[in-house]
């Protein structure tokens, strides 16, 4: 068996949930190849030939592939995927987006999101809003799966050897351009990879309120996140949605202020380790999944907190 | 031009579900339907975008709308014609298809209706899979435009603001194309008394895979369903100077 992982990167650094990608292709077992399809990733194909467990890079470096357009990549990924037992890419919104194209072009059913590997052509995920486990098994010649980051303790991005092979080949379906794009700038950790997340809700009021939990987060060196409901009323940009429509993340502790704790809300944190609930309402839902919950004005227990912690 | 937009009949999203105690899935049995959120913004867009074009005399002229499922989905159907969609195909099965099979049914209705753009939601919000559009923009050599939250047709392309990780990014596809919707695309109105009578007079066609000339044989079995772990009871503290000396001692997480 040889799996074949795409590189989640912006041409200039490898994503934290390329590792991830490959602990799921670890614990399946095999040849572990990496694929960095971009332009100019040079830098990437290096960084993906040092993670640990992989005995191969190759890199498509070409015009076509620089803004991942799946048109151009999904049959780059269809034609060198031929020849493996699984495609394997991270469930980030390029990985989402390229895959599913990619298992239609080799006819195969694909499998979202897994969280766990049972065996090699069998494996968890969440369905439902994460309210029910499905066990998948999969007969495909070639098994197309997207990992759930959060489900897989990533590997060392260090020690490993791996050669880096050029591919030549250069699909451009020319149906496609991309235009441009508007990225919203943090110097806070990224929400899906930080060990602490402090969300808030519709209880926050307004964007400006927010800014109590920057400091928190500052404080405890914690990314933000929001509920839906913050982003809708226009308090936060869409970026930081935690849910089943946005972000699902899994850290070390969530600490959730004025969100009520909706299903779809719920499927976004419910795996984090340890979770806290800020609500001035004692029958807010949240508090049957907090660990910790304190029934509080959030505007006195915010910066309390920040100043205690 | 002819817009087709595609929806899904799945349970309500209000609705908790429960896991069957023979672990063969979820009991849908007497809980209530609704059409999957995100195709009802699919199905929004789709009757502005017609709206839009009779205002400044741009082109799109007909909305089509299919599902694919059991024959009750006829319902979901009627609510799409109330808001505003002229036609309806169900392509009837009562299996529970994948999304590579609903792809490829979707890819024949295209075939036959040759639409300049097709509408989808981004995901169900039953199966999570988040497939079927990209899978359809595959089958038929389509550009996808997935998780937009904003759609502009100029010419033969559509510009599509797409939600992606670190913020938006806008692509152009060559019509015709495939989009797929996010939250924030729009907010689907209500269809009101007078539409939902006048629904029932539209145009509504029935047909099955087999006359389709579609196998929908997969790839994947779902051995079980079960339901996720149970967190253990938390406990409510009393000060926040309690709940700092929990997190550090206790949880140790801070």
């Amino acid at each position: 068996m040889t799996i074949l992982v795409i590189a989640e990167h912006d041409n200039k650094v490898l994503a934290p949930a390329t590792l991830n990608t490959v602990a799921a292709a670890v614990k399946i077992g095999g040849d572990i190849h990496v694929l960095v399809a971009g332009q100019g990733a040079g830098a990437v194909a290096e960084a993906a030939a040092k993670i640990a467990g992989v005995s191969k890079v190759l890199s498509a470096d070409n015009a076509a592939y620089a803004h991942q357009l799946p048109e151009n990549v999904a049959p780059l990924v269809a034609e060198l995927g031929k020849g493996y037992s699984h495609i394997l890419a991270a469930a980030t919104s390029n990985g989402k987006n390229i895959l599913p194209r990619v298992a239609a072009q080799l006819d195969v059913d694909q499998i979202s999101e897994i969280i766990s590997v049972e065996s090699a052509d069998t494996f968890k995920r969440p369905i439902y809003a994460g309210n029910a486990i499905a066990t998948v098994q999969s007969n495909a010649a070639v098994k197309v799966i997207t990992v759930r980051a959060t489900g897989f303790d990533p590997v060392a991005a260090e020690g490993g050897s791996a050669s880096v092979e050029a591919v030549g080949a250069a699909h451009d379906a020319g149906i496609s351009s991309f235009v441009g794009e508007e990225l919203a700038k943090s110097d806070r950790p990224e929400l899906t990879a930080a060990k602490i997340v402090v969300s808030g809700g519709r209880g926050m009021q307004n964007g400006d309120n927010f800014k109590h939990l920057y400091a928190l987060a500052d404080k405890l060196g914690a990314a933000v996140g929001a509920s839906r409901a913050a982003v809708d009323a226009g308090f936060v940009p869409n970026d930081m949605q935690v849910g089943q429509t946005g972000k699902i993340v899994a850290p070390q502790l969530y600490i959730a202020v004025g969100i009520s704790g909706a299903i779809q809300h719920l499927a976004g944190m419910k795996d984090s380790k340890v979770i806290v609930a800020i609500n001035k309402d004692e029958e807010a839902p949240i508090f049957q999944v907090a660990d910790y919950g304190l029934v509080a004005d959030l505007f006195d227990a915010i910066p309390e907190l920040a100043a205690l912690a | 031009m002819k817009i087709l937009v595609a929806v899904k009949r799945v349970v309500d999203y209000n609705v908790k579900v429960r896991v069957k105690a023979d672990n063969s899935g979820v009991d849908l049995a007497n809980v209530k339907m609704s059409m999957n959120p995100f195709c009802e913004i699919a199905v929004e867009e789709a009757v502005r975008l017609k709206e839009l074009s009779i205002k400044e005399g741009r082109v799109a002229t007909e909305i089509v709308v299919v599902s694919i499922g059991p024959s009750t989905a006829q319902e979901q159907l009627r609510t799409a014609l109330a808001l505003g969609a002229d036609r309806a195909i169900l392509v009837e099965s009562a299996e529970d298809l994948t999304s590579l099979a609903v792809a490829k049914l979707l890819k024949a209705v295209v075939d036959k209706e040759q639409p300049q753009l097709v509408i989808l939601g981004k995901q169900a919000i039953d199966s999570d899979n988040n497939q079927t559009g990209q899978m359809l923009a595959a089958l038929s050599g389509y550009g996808q435009g997935t998780f937009a939250s904003k759609v502009e047709i100029s010419g033969d392309n559509v510009a599509v603001t797409r939600e992606v990780d670190g913020g938006a990014q806008t692509v152009s596809l060559k019509l015709p194309a495939i989009v797929t919707t996010d939250l924030r695309l729009n907010e689907p109105r209500y269809a009101s008394l007078p539409n939902i009578m006048k629904a029932k007079k539209k145009p509504l066609e029935v047909l099955t895979p087999d006359a389709l000339g579609v196998s929908t044989a997969s790839t994947n079995k779902t051995v079980k369903v079960e339901a996720p772990a149970a967190r253990s009871a938390g406990i409510k503290v009393k000060s926040v100077a309690e709940l700092v000396e929990k997190l550090k001692n206790e949880a140790k997480v801070i």
